[in-house]
């Protein structure tokens, strides 16, 4: 091992490569810069954030419900009221999310080959709608009854009941506590990483590009 | 092929004021504030859980409508019972336009015969102890199907007028209902002592998870639509975005229920599929934004991206209105 020391470099590994890959396309000092572009001085940045930090207690607080299981907010007033913490930042996730959305659509945040970056933003959007969704039918609550006894027809219009009982409950708590959220959270690993890679986009100028 | 390579960051800068920025610091505070509002909320407003109903609370609270539903189950006029898939071979709740039905398609995933898994098998788990009801079963079972819609819609008729007694009986008047008043006494017994509830998510299982049953039986009576529509939640009351109480609901599916209210949606009986289609088409569009000329250029034609970015273009022109100092002031980063 000692003697390669010296030749290391030119011996051709996957691991540097991989290194490499990474390290051109998303250095460290890109994932977490100290220096913005000074357009990045807009509140509209702030949505994102936002979304994140509502996204982060959403889960914590899922997390402790669902260690706690199902029956738990139900009978015990500290279990209500993470219950209702798990409410509130899924209702601020939303707010901040839809603001984020159409600032980032106003801002036409596509350009300069940032479209996927808008597409995982928006299966990210879906798969949230899915996720608020099965969390409702898993309330074991009268709206839990009632959403899912209303929703099954929708849903079985499109074949989709078939595979996707909403009136199954072990199936819905399942897939809200453990698909989905796993799902969220690659995908906004994703969506960050894919921001950082390319860095923030420029405003939108009036003919070409330039100061 | 050029054009795969990544630019880099510092071209791509070219020209842009760069300021100091601390995002790590930003995301904390984000994080601070977000929890401040949510355990305010979470304080002061705490959060929906309406105690569920039951089969039990159903048919004491109920009884005639309890009655009633399960007697169109064996008739086969609920919703259930004519459903087609997921449940079973009816036709009346199949959408499809021609040919092209996926309802159909997916076939019958989730089976439920409305009559045996609603009234007669619960009726003959419960007549091992019960010899009357055990004859009124053989004959309710042994008749010629003519005759047992006879009964039923003798029944049904009559149910119109049943009064419920002191005890959480119905007395109704007499008629030649054949068996019935007994299955449906003893069915009502069952229901009222909550058995029902049980036998209809255990159905030989031990661990229970899957609430189908219990949760078709239920929205096929009067009973649960009326409590919904007391809290505005029915679908012609924009129900799917509402919570019990003031609650917000999914109001992020405004857009979903929107298309319910309005021709030619409304009353069609294709309405549900119809709006998936609509929803998956727009929300294709949305994938496909940056693609689509129009819906991508909507932000050049309304210029909100000036307000957005005013300090920016404030400065482009003249000069920048400060020196690089520490960021301008307010937080907000990527
Ligand atoms: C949990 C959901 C989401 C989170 C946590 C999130 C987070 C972020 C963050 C932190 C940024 C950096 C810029 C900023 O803060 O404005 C960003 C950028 C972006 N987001 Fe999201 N986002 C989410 C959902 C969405 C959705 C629903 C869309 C659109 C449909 C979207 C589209 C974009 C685009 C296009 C950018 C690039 C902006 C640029 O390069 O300037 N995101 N996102």
């Amino acid at each position: 091992m000692s003697e390669s020391i010296g030749t290391e470099a030119e011996v051709p590994s996957w691991t540097r490569a991989t290194r490499d890959f990474i390290g051109k396309r998303l250095p460290l000092a890109h994932f977490l810069p100290d220096r913005q572009p000074a357009y990045v001085g807009s509140w509209v940045y702030v949505f994102g954030v936002a979304t994140i930090a509502s996204l982060a207690w959403v889960m914590l607080s899922g997390v402790i419900l669902a260690f706690f299981g199902p029956q738990w907010w139900h009978v015990t007033g500290l279990g209500r009221f993470v219950n209702s913490v798990h409410f509130w930042s899924v209702q601020a996730l939303f707010i901040f999310m839809v603001l984020h959305l159409w600032g980032q659509y106003f801002m036409a945040s596509w350009r300069d080959g940032r479209a996927p970056t808008w597409m995982v933003g928006v299966v990210i959007w879906l798969v949230m709608i899915v996720t608020a969704f099965t969390g409702y039918l898993s309330q074991q609550n009268f709206d839990s009854q009632w959403i899912g006894v209303n929703a099954k027809d929708a849903i079985n219009s499109s074949g989709g009941g078939a595979f996707f009982n909403v009136l199954n409950f072990g199936q819905m708590y399942g897939i809200h506590v453990m698909l989905l959220p796993i799902g969220i959270t690659v995908l906004v690993i994703l969506h960050i990483v894919q921001v950082r890679a390319k860095g923030v986009v420029r405003p939108i100028e009036g003919k070409g590009r330039g100061a | 092929m050029k054009r795969r390579q990544p630019i880099d960051q510092e071209t791509y800068y070219s020209g842009i004021r760069m300021v100091p920025y601390d995002l790590v610091k930003e995301l904390a505070i984000a994080l601070g504030l977000v929890l401040v509002l949510v355990l305010a909320a979470s304080a002061l407003l705490s959060s929906p859980d309406q105690t569920p109903e039951t089969i039990q609370s159903w048919s004491q609270n109920d009884p005639v409508d309890f009655v009633t539903t399960a007697t169109g189950e064996l008739a086969g006029t609920t919703i259930t019972a004519q459903y087609g898939a997921p449940y079973n071979s009816g036709t009346a709740s199949v959408q499809g336009f021609g040919f092209f039905s996926p309802q159909s398609w997916a076939g019958v995933r989730e089976p439920v015969d409305a009559a045996q898994d609603f009234v007669l098998k619960p009726l003959s788990a419960a007549a091992g102890a019960d010899p009357n009801l055990k004859t009124a079963l053989s004959d309710y079972t042994s008749a010629d199907p003519n005759q047992q819609k006879a009964w039923l819609e003798a029944f049904a008729k009559a149910l119109k007028d049943a009064k419920v007694a002191s005890d959480g009986t119905l007395t109704m008047a007499s008629g030649e209902f054949g068996p019935l008043p007994q299955m449906m006494a003893s069915l009502l017994v069952l229901g009222r002592a909550g058995g029902l509830d049980g036998y209809l998510v255990s159905n030989g299982h031990f661990y229970q998870t899957d609430y189908t049953l219990p949760l078709l039986f239920m929205g096929d009576g009067g009973y649960l639509p009326g409590l919904g529509e007391n809290q505005h939640l029915l679908g012609s009351q924009w129900g799917m975005m509402n919570e019990t109480g003031s609650y917000p609901g999914q109001t992020w599916l405004w857009l979903y229920t929107f298309w319910y209210q309005i021709p030619p949606f409304t009353g069609n009986a294709n309405a549900d599929l119809m709006v998936v289609i609509t929803m998956t088409v727009l929300s294709l569009a949305l994938l496909l934004v940056p693609f689509i000329p129009g819906l991508r250029d909507i932000p050049r034609w309304i210029p909100v991206y000036r307000l957005i970015w005013r300090s920016h273009y404030a400065g482009e022109t003249p000069q920048p209105t400060a020196a690089d100092g520490p960021s301008e002031g307010r937080p907000g980063g990527p």
